[in-house]
Order: C-alpha cells, then sequence, then structure tokens
C-alpha cells in the first residue's frame, strides 16, 4: 500500500473526528455532518485508487443500488420513523462487517491458509459475533419499533441459561477454528450461534426500552466495524468505529440514566409484566375532564405555559397544531416553553426532531433538569402525549415499577392540562397517579383534533 | 499480523475511543437524534473493507459475492444516513 493512500485515510480520520466536534453545536452541527461525508468520500475514492480495473463494473453497480436505495429512503422517511430507520441501519452496518470477515475468512482460506493466524482469527471471530448479532438484535428491535412485532418483552423459562450454553458452546466452536482454520463448519456453527445471541437477547427487552437497545446496537454497528478494521488492519475503519462505538455507548449511559435502571436490568429483560399483575389496584383514579372552551380560556389567562410532549403527540400528529397553540399565547405575551424528558420521544433527541420538523425555534426547548424548578412557578402544564415522565409515583410510590425515575415536576404547576385518547396506561404500563391529582384536568380527545379547537377558540377571543 | 502491528492498531482503538467519549459526552440531547443517525454513516466505513473484499479478495466467488453485498449494505449507511442527518439538521432553526 503507498504512502498516499495511508495519507488520505488519516485526513479521512480526522475529518470524522471534526465532523463529530461540530455536531456539538446546534447552529454548526450541518456543517459537521457535510465535513464528515466529505471524510467519507476521501476514504472511498483513496481504496478505490487501490483497487484493479477489473471488477470496477460490478463494484459500480453495487454503490449505484446501495446509493439509490440509501437517498430514497432517507427522502421518504417520516421523522416519526427515524428511530425505526436507525434500527434498521444499525443491522445494516453490523451485516456488511459480518461480511466482509466472512469474505476475508474464505479468501484466506483458499488462497494462504498461513496467514490466517491467532490474530487473525481471533479477529475474524470476534467481528462474526458483533456483526451477526447487530444484524439479528436490530432487525427484531425495527420489527418491535415497527409494531410488526408486539412491543411487548418475550420471556421464556430457561432463556438466560440457554443464552449462556450457546456462548459457551460460541467458545467452544472457537476453539475448534483455532484448531482447524480450513474447516468451514466451525465457521458456519458461530455464525448460527451469532445469529441466534442477537436475536434471543433483543426479544426479552420491552418497547418502552427500546431508546436503550437503538443506542446499544448502535455502539455495536461501530464496535463490528471496528472488528473488521482489525482483520484488514485498517486505521481509519478503527478510528470510524471506535468514535460510533463511543457514541453509542454515551446515550446508552443517558438513557439508562433517565429512567434509573443499570444496563444490565433493561438488557434481563421482561420489564413491565410484573407491573400488570401486581394485584393491588388500590382506589381507582378519580378524575377530573376539562372541556375545550375552558381549555382556551385557561390558555387566554396564563402567564407562562410549559408544554411537556410525548410520542403521543407524534403519533396524532399534533406537533404542528402545538406550534399555532405556541403563537397564539406568544400574542398574548405567554411565556409558551417545551420541557423535554429525556427518554420523550422513542430514540434519544427524538422529541427535538419532531418539534424542530414543526418549526418551532429550539431555544423554545428546555431540558428536564434545567426546567424541573421553574414548574412551581408556572400557571399552566399542557401534558400532550406523555404519560410515565410526568408520574409523580416515581417520586412517592416505591412499589411503582418506575420509582426513581427522574421525572418532570408537572404536578407542580398551578394548574395541568393532560391531552390523552382515553383513560389507558402509560408505555410501561403503569397507571398515572398525576391524574387523580386535585390541580389536574383531563383533556380527552384525539390531540390534533382538540388542540385545533382550543386554537380557533382562541382565535376568536382575540 | 506481528504482535507489534497489533499493538498499533490498539493504541490507535483505545486513543480514538477516549477521543469519542470526550467529544460525544459535549454533544447537547437536542442533537442526539442526528447524532445516531450521523453515527449509522459513519459505521457505513464498512465500505472500505468491502470495496477491498469485493475486488483484491475476489479470489474465490463466494468470497466475492460476500463482499459486493457488504458493498450495497454499507453504501445504504452511508448515503442514507447523511442525507437523512442533513434533512433532519436542516429543520433545527432558531427565531
Amino acid at each position: 500500500m503507498t504512502i498516499g493512500i495511508e495519507i488520505a485515510y488519516l485526513i479521512a480520520s480526522v475529518l470524522f473526528i471534526i465532523g463529530i466536534k461540530y455536531l456539538g453545536k446546534t447552529k454548526d452541527a450541518r456543517k459537521g455532518n457535510v465535513i464528515s461525508a466529505v471524510g467519507m468520500v476521501i476514504a472511498i475514492a483513496a481504496t478505490l485508487f487501490t483497487l484493479e480495473v477489473l471488477t470496477l463494473l460490478e463494484i459500480g453497480i453495487a454503490i449505484l443500488v446501495g446509493s439509490a436505495i440509501g437517498l430514497y429512503y432517507a427522502q421518504k422517511v417520516a421523522m416519526t420513523k427515524i428511530p425505526e430507520m436507525v434500527a434498521l441501519f444499525n443491522g445494516f452496518g453490523g451485516l456488511a462487517s459480518f461480511a466482509v470477515a466472512l469474505s476475508d475468512y474464505y479468501f484466506k482460506r483458499d488462497t494462504d491458509l498461513a496467514s490466517l493466524d491467532a490474530i487473525n482469527l481471533t479477529s475474524i471471530i470476534v467481528s462474526v459475533l458483533i456483526g451477526a448479532v447487530t444484524f439479528t438484535g436490530s432487525m427484531v428491535a425495527y420489527l418491535k419499533l415497527d409494531g410488526k412485532v408486539s412491543g411487548q418483552p418475550i420471556t421464556f423459562k430457561g432463556q438466560h441459561l440457554l443464552n449462556l450454553l450457546l456462548l459457551i458452546a460460541f467458545f467452544a466452536a472457537s476453539v475448534l477454528v483455532f484448531l482447524d482454520p480450513s474447516q468451514v463448519n466451525y465457521i458456519v456453527i458461530l455464525i448460527v450461534i451469532s445469529l441466534l445471541l442477537g436475536i434471543l437477547t433483543v426479544i426479552p427487552i420491552g418497547g418502552a426500552d427500546m431508546p436503550v437497545v437503538i443506542s446499544l446496537l448502535n455502539s455495536y454497528s461501530g464496535m463490528a466495524a471496528c472488528a473488521t478494521g482489525f482483520i484488514l488492519s485498517n486505521n481509519v475503519l478503527i478510528v470510524a468505529g471506535s468514535l460510533v462505538g463511543a457514541s453509542g455507548i454515551i446515550l446508552t449511559q443517558i438513557m439508562c440514566k433517565a429512567m434509573n435502571r443499570s444496563l444490565v436490568n433493561v438488557l434481563l429483560g421482561g420489564f413491565g409484566q410484573t407491573v400488570a399483575s401486581g394485584g393491588e389496584d388500590g382506589p381507582a383514579v378519580v378524575v377530573k375532564e376539562i372541556g375545550v372552551e375552558e381549555t382556551a380560556m385557561l390558555f387566554d389567562s396564563a402567564s407562562s405555559v410549559i408544554v411537556v410532549p410525548g410520542y403521543g403527540m407524534a403519533v396524532a400528529q399534533a406537533q404542528h397544531v402545538i406550534r399555532e397553540l405556541m403563537e397564539q399565547c406568544e400574542k398574548r405575551n405567554i411565556n409558551f416553553r417545551f420541557a423535554i424528558h429525556p427518554v420523550a420521544g422513542r430514540m434519544p433527541g427524538h422529541m427535538n426532531v419532531l418539534l424542530a420538523e414543526a418549526n418551532i425555534s429550539y431555544d423554545k426547548l428546555i431540558e428536564m433538569d434545567d426546567i424541573n424548578e421553574d414548574f412551581s412557578n408556572t400557571d399552566l402544564v399542557f401534558v400532550v402525549g406523555a404519560n410515565d415522565v410526568v408520574n409523580p409515583a416515581a417520586r412517592t410510590n416505591p412499589q411503582s415499577p418506575i420509582f426513581g425515575m427522574p421525572i418532570l415536576n408537572a404536578d407542580k404547576a398551578r394548574t395541568v392540562i393532560v391531552s390523552k385518547r382515553s383513560m389507558g396506561k402509560g408505555y410501561a404500563g403503569v397507571e398515572n397517579e398525576l391524574f387523580g391529582y386535585p390541580n389536574c384536568l383531563m383533556l380527552f380527545g384525539d390531540a390534533k383534533q382538540t388542540i385545533t379547537k382550543v386554537v380557533s377558540e382562541m382565535k376568536d377571543m382575540a | 499480523m506481528s504482535i507489534s502491528a497489533l499493538i498499533v492498531l490498539i493504541y490507535v482503538l483505545v486513543l480514538a475511543s477516549y477521543l469519542g467519549f470526550e467529544l460525544i459526552s459535549k454533544v447537547p440531547p437536542t442533537l442526539h437524534t442526528p447524532l445516531m443517525s450521523g453515527s449509522n454513516a459513519i459505521s457505513g466505513i464498512t465500505i472500505v473493507g468491502a470495496l477491498i473484499a469485493s475486488n483484491e479478495m475476489g479470489y474465490s466467488t463466494l468470497s466475492k459475492w460476500l463482499g459486493l453485498v457488504a458493498l450495497v449494505l454499507a453504501t445504504i449507511n452511508v448515503v442514507g444516513g447523511y442525507v437523512v442527518t442533513d434533512r433532519m439538521l436542516k429543520m433545527f432553526k432558531k427565531k
């Protein structure tokens, strides 16, 4: 390999790092993404340069097909479906690394068996494991997010024992590969076990924990690229892979902290199941209803409003009418802000994207830690499609499965209005104490329709 | 691969991971979704491995086909990841 190509890879690595640095500032983020893309183009161009011209046709077709699919999907996907897209792309990344590792194995086996030394075999085995687990795990996560498979945790007796046995079998088969690298059968066993492990580790995890899972799989897809870098002794793969690996791990930690769960607890799964069979129902929550006109009047007379959005808002496609509501309030000089819980939406930062799409300025979106003090001197809190993140049981009820989870102190405001389709439980399957509070009023009905009516009432008042 | 070559790769891994932790812990929560889709694009760096696999390694048919499959998938990640991230970041506005 010539020095020129190595330098190109070095430049690409630096551009990825600079790109991520720029992603840390909202106004520069778009530039950062472009810088990172330039790095990618340089890495691809340098690699193409080393190739023989012979197979350029197949390579060209593969790149064209991939680009067309990627471009089409990226332009068509709805912002509510970004978690599904990220899950799918995590899986593609894993599968690509897996395929490169296998390709390298077959090539070396057929041409130069001696080059399959211990270091190389270890890299290939690790790459196959991480790549395959990322692939099948991400597919299960995708199907759960997309509702093609129930979001309920799937658990069965002896699940953890089975995973342990598979892991032991994986190590045993790895030893066999080391003893006789030419035996494809052992590699096939490794592949099958890895694919199974990916499925088995994600099925017990419930829908509410998906933000953790896709963050973790995001990290795995980076680690898979990293492992491939070790097979090919390629530094740019290792640098880019570690950046993604680190990013996924940080997001995983943030999500776990926001739900007051340990990663092990999430991965063992089954969350939300024991809750339903809790038994002690206690007195049914008595709620007070409010109508559209009264809601409009409350907004009209408030001087400060905080909206707590949840994924339900996006499902009802209510974010655009909420912007109109904001405009009405701002006309009246009402201080109007949004309180964003870290796990609002279905992946880290999802709510911010959904509100940005509705043309809501990002400085109106306040993080939990920065706004939680303000609830107690706020006139009106409007909860739209959120549930568990405002459930005071997290503070007060040690029996509750969400106890200890940091929540938005919506209940401390003078008045709370909750827009809700009907009396149902939250994603975690937990009853919400807030709805029974004396300062809480329920605005039943489809969020988009009811808020549209509230907005038109407010327009009439003006 | 020699041990000393491996050590160099491990150096790169450790330092890049550390840098990644430092940089990404500074990304505000507002940008976490674009960060993840941007990571999807960057993890498409496997495209480099896929290009090598679908050509240089294209000795047996199987290894070549595996390389081409990897190439399609990695290209989807690279193109799709960067485009969707740009689409999102374009919407982040301050009035």
